[in-house]
């Protein structure tokens, strides 16, 4: 067996993982932020390692 | 023997050869529009910002396995050989990025956030069993992604349970913070910008002071190596407001199926504050660090397709208690980069290079965790060591 299969077998996984939140969580394109962060005034709240809840 | 000798033979060969370099080339045709379609898709499903997000960590993946640059391997070398080249390439990185985000972040506050945590007892002791894992894996938090995509055995055992330990070390981390943790403390501006410089040239020097004489120099690879990570973890804090991160989108995926199959997180103060509600209700398209970690994953894949014989390598065969130290170091590392506010990536190179001091705790005692867990890999049989 080589790396191909294992290679492989983590890109299926991942698009698994894609394709099911696709399905029951769908993007709404209609509400994305602005293009760049930088620049847009809308205060940056995303999810991040060292952020502890408010 | 000449080719003129057996010209039928010859002239199989060179088409045979010339078959294979066009069906390298489709194959490398295919990668390259493959991961465009991917980035345009995004964009399109989601929105601009997630599709340049997804272009970033791809970024991120082609640079750390196509000049093989990473965390773990080269604290390794330092370790066992005193070859330093590796994490002098790391620090350049992080000095590039200081010099620019610092006044940024300064300057744009609102807008962008530094990776900014407190030091306490976890932290410190979360750092010190991360950087024993990501040795005993020789993957931190995004070489395990890399080596994922490229087919690493080792790194698709350990990426599972990296991803639930990061889940579960969310669902604790209130109650292990409570354990004692100082305020955050953090350098801003250009005073912060100075600090940090000279910091990071007193730690090179003194590296480069322990180093044998013939590892002292950086190799070119390292240095385009480092100039492209600092510029792709700059584009990273522009676009997302935040800085680079890995932990936080593996947990965030645990969460979101724990979720889906009907689990109760609400005992979590963590999974249960709202922003956390929204962000596991939310799409993972719209998570800058599932974009980045997917895009890892794809870019060190493509690479390793696109590299001859990449993925040609056959499986090593390793002892069971290669494998159960492996499921389990992944599960460390996960569990134990929560409460250390981040793995190599988050808190050691975004922490110090966002101006945090506890991005410098971390390297000292994710250092002293590599040492310990550079001894045990030979005893868990993950290698031969003389």
């Amino acid at each position: 067996m080589t790396r191909r299969v294992t290679a492989g077998l983590a890109l299926a996984l991942l698009a698994g993982l894609v394709v099911a939140d696709l399905l029951a969580t769908p993007p709404n394109p209609y509400r994305a932020p602005p293009i760049v962060a930088l620049g847009s005034g809308v205060a940056g709240g995303g999810g991040f390692c060292g952020a502890l809840p408010d | 023997m000449s080719a003129a000798a057996l010209p039928t033979g010859g002239g199989g060969t060179a088409g045979e050869a010339g078959r294979s370099r066009a069906r390298a080339l489709v194959g490398r045709g295919a990668l390259v529009l493959g991961g465009v379609f991917l980035v345009l898709a995004v964009a399109i499903v989601a929105g601009i910002r997630y599709g340049l997000m997804l272009a970033i960590g791809l970024g991120f993946g082609l640079v750390l396995e196509g000049l093989r640059f990473g965390f773990a391997g080269p604290w390794r070398a330092m370790i066992l050989r005193r070859d330093p080249s590796g994490i002098l390439a790391q620090l350049l990185a992080i000095g590039i990025v200081a010099a620019v985000a610092l006044p940024l972040i300064a300057a744009r506050g609102g807008e962008l956030l530094g990776a900014q945590a407190p030091v306490g007892w976890a932290m410190v002791a979360g750092a010190f069993v991360f950087g024993g894992a990501m040795q005993v894996v020789l993957g931190c938090g995004s070489g395990t992604l890399v080596n994922a995509g490229s087919g690493n055995p080792i790194a698709l055992a350990a990426l599972p349970l990296f991803a639930v330990g990061s889940f579960a070390g969310a669902y604790h981390l209130l109650w292990w913070t409570d354990l004692g943790a100082l305020p955050v403390v953090t350098f801003t501006g250009w005073t912060g910008v100075l600090l940090t410089l000279v910091m990071l040239v007193s730690v090179a020097g003194l590296l480069w002071r322990l180093a044998v004489p013939e590892h002292r120099a950086v190799p070119r690879r390292y240095l385009v190596a480092a100039l492209i990570v600092a510029v792709l973890a700059l584009a990273n804090l522009i676009v997302s407001g935040q800085p680079w991160g890995v932990v936080y989108g593996l947990g965030l995926w645990i969460a979101k199926g724990a979720t889906a199959m009907g689990a109760d997180l609400s005992g979590s103060a963590f999974w249960a504050a709202p922003e956390s509600v929204e962000r596991v209700r939310a799409s993972l398209l719209v998570d800058y660090t599932s974009l980045t970690n997917i895009g890892i994953v794809l870019g060190a894949f493509f690479v390793a397709s696109w590299r001859s014989g990449g993925l040609s390598q056959t499986l090593p065969v390793l002892p069971a208690r290669a494998w159960v130290a492996t499921v389990v170091a992944g599960f460390l590392l996960g569990y134990s980069s929560r409460l250390a506010f981040g793995c190599n990536v988050g808190a050691f190179f975004s922490g110090i290079s966002t101006g945090s001091l506890h991005g410098w705790v971390w390297f000292a005692a994710a250092f002293a965790g590599s040492v310990l867990g550079v001894r045990l890999r030979p005893a868990l049989g993950l290698e031969r060591r003389s």
